[in-house]
């Protein structure tokens, strides 16, 4: 798998650390206990394109927002995560 | 047909004319008592022991591709019960103990060999880990040994003792672990539970769950709707999929884990060997190749595939303990999807839904645990409640902060 870093152009997967997908968002302090035990541990987990956070571990060291099918590891677009809307 | 010595040899003498199919392929009824979703080892397993303890026979299993097409067959085919949190010890000791039966339990043979398996510890800190581990196993009643440099180089002398870039400071050695047949594991669960009247439908994908007022009704699947008064979900890597058809979001996460053999060659290896300063393990099948394996590939997959970068690394950790391996030609490779809970143990439980049962969450864990998890399963599904032995896997535990954290590696799927 390759990605297209923004920065870097297209790099080896290995270079990247893959934290999973985009969002939630972290809930306010003041959520319920369940707000918070669904933000930790429950995820959608797809299976279709998905957006997830990537961290160029081993290149330029910048976030990334990578759009990646989970059933076939084709990526169709990367972009600076903080550029990216949430 | 019952397999013996005699049935050999008759079958023998008779050309081998007269060998039956070892399951029937029914057309699926209109309605079963209960429907296991999911024909790998741990479905199979399930409707077996539904069968078998307590008597439910009314039962299906509904598989999308053919039976063992998944995970069962994608496997390192290690069965060992060395874990330290005490839900996990009980649990999978009980596994090793019916796999020690289990070959005359359901008349198959699935070359069950407790072989023994050896985690090379490679620091210190990590002897005294082990040894900690192996105490906590013995007070359960688990077999354990720690051996020494002298005793491992006298076990394994194709290891790399005197010069590694990691040295081998001590092992934890369980004898009565080992590997098994794991397409057997499959057949044979197959053939035992089609015997005792359970319906086994391949080809036949479940699309959704049919949920009124709270209580689970059927399965729509491929080849129609098929009623059901319980339906009970073994889909391993696919289980978010299945259990987002009756609207549940689960703790998992789905990665592609890869496995590897290489060509034959004469007996080098006659334990599994794991490799404790990355994550290797090995083994070598009856059939003489080395069948290996590492750490999942790292991000969220359905595809059955993974990357080279994972397969250079497993060969380096290879070669960093066994050195000699390096002349060996690597025959094939392949991935398969787990199912990867926040805590890195499984779940077996009801689920909100009445009617509608969850087992899924095994990590890269899941062979071993077969016959247990469809022994634990069947209980739970035929008593309405858990077992003693999955108490502790229930689903509530990640609100109720009673997760167990064998790797304590914290809600990040891709660390366990």
């Amino acid at each position: 798998m390759r990605i297209p870093c923004p920065f870097c152009g297209e790099r080896d997967s290995d270079e990247f650390l893959s934290i999973g997908t985009v969002g939630p968002a972290r809930p306010d302090e003041k959520a319920s206990l369940d707000a918070f035990v669904d933000y930790l541990h429950f995820r959608d987990n797809p299976a279709a394109e998905t957006r997830e956070h990537w961290h160029h571990v081993h290149g330029c060291r910048q976030w990334l927002v990578v759009s990646r099918d989970t059933r076939s590891h084709t990526i169709s677009a990367a972009e600076p995560a903080r550029r990216s809307a949430p | 047909m019952t397999y013996s010595a005699l049935a050999l040899l008759k079958n023998a003498l008779t050309g081998n004319r007269n060998w039956k199919p070892m399951w029937r392929e029914p057309e699926p009824r209109a309605f079963y008592d209960t429907v296991v979703v999911g024909g790998g080892g741990h479905g199979l397993a399930t409707a077996y022991y539904l069968a078998k303890e307590h008597g439910v026979t009314d039962v299906a299993v509904v598989e999308k591709g053919y039976l063992g097409s998944g995970n069962v067959g994608r496997n390192t085919t290690i069965i060992r019960s060395n874990y330290m949190m005490p839900d996990n010890t009980r649990f999978y000791e009980w596994s090793l103990k019916l796999w020690e039966g289990l070959e005359q339990d359901i008349n198959y043979n699935a070359m069950v060999s407790q072989r023994g398996v050896l985690n090379l510890a490679h620091s210190d800190a990590q002897r005294d880990a082990y040894a900690r581990r192996g105490n906590a196993m013995r007070i359960a009643g688990v077999d354990a040994e720690l051996l020494d440099r002298s005793a491992i180089r006298e076990l394994v002398p194709l290891l790399d003792l005197d010069t590694a870039r990691f040295p081998v400071k001590a092992g934890l050695l369980q004898r009565r672990g080992g590997t098994v047949r794991h397409d057997a594991v499959a057949w044979g669960y197959a053939r035992a539970a089609d015997k005792r009247g359970v319906d086994l439908i391949q080809n036949c994908e479940v699309v959704g769950i049919r949920v009124d007022n709270g209580r689970v009704t059927g399965v729509e699947t491929t080849r129609g709707f098929i009623g059901a008064r319980r339906v009970a979900l073994a889909a391993a890597g696919n289980s978010s999929r299945v259990a987002a058809m009756a609207g549940l979001r689960l703790p998992l996460e789905s990665h592609v884990l890869q496995a590897f053999v290489s060509e034959g060659i004469k007996p080098v290896l006659d334990q599994v060997v794991t490799f404790g300063a990355g994550h290797f393990y090995v083994s070598q099948s009856d059939k003489g190749g080395l069948v290996f394996g590492g750490d999942i590939d790292g991000y969220a997959s359905y595809a059955q595939r993974g990357s080279l970068g994972v397969v250079e690394h497993v060969m380096e950790e290879g070669l960093a303990l066994f050195p000699a391996f390096s002349r060996l030609r690597f025959l094939r490779q392949w991935g398969g999807v787990m199912d990867m809970s926040m805590d890195g143990s499984p779940i077996i439980d009801l689920t909100p839904i009445s009617g509608l049962f969850l087992n899924c969450g095994w990590c890269y864990g899941g062979f071993k645990a077969t016959p247990a998890s469809g022994w634990c399963f069947a209980w739970t599904i035929a008593k309405g409640e858990p077992h003693a032995l999955n108490s502790g896997f229930r689903l509530d535990r990640f609100t109720s902060g009673g997760v167990i954290d064998e790797k304590g590696a914290g809600a990040q799927a891709n660390l366990h």
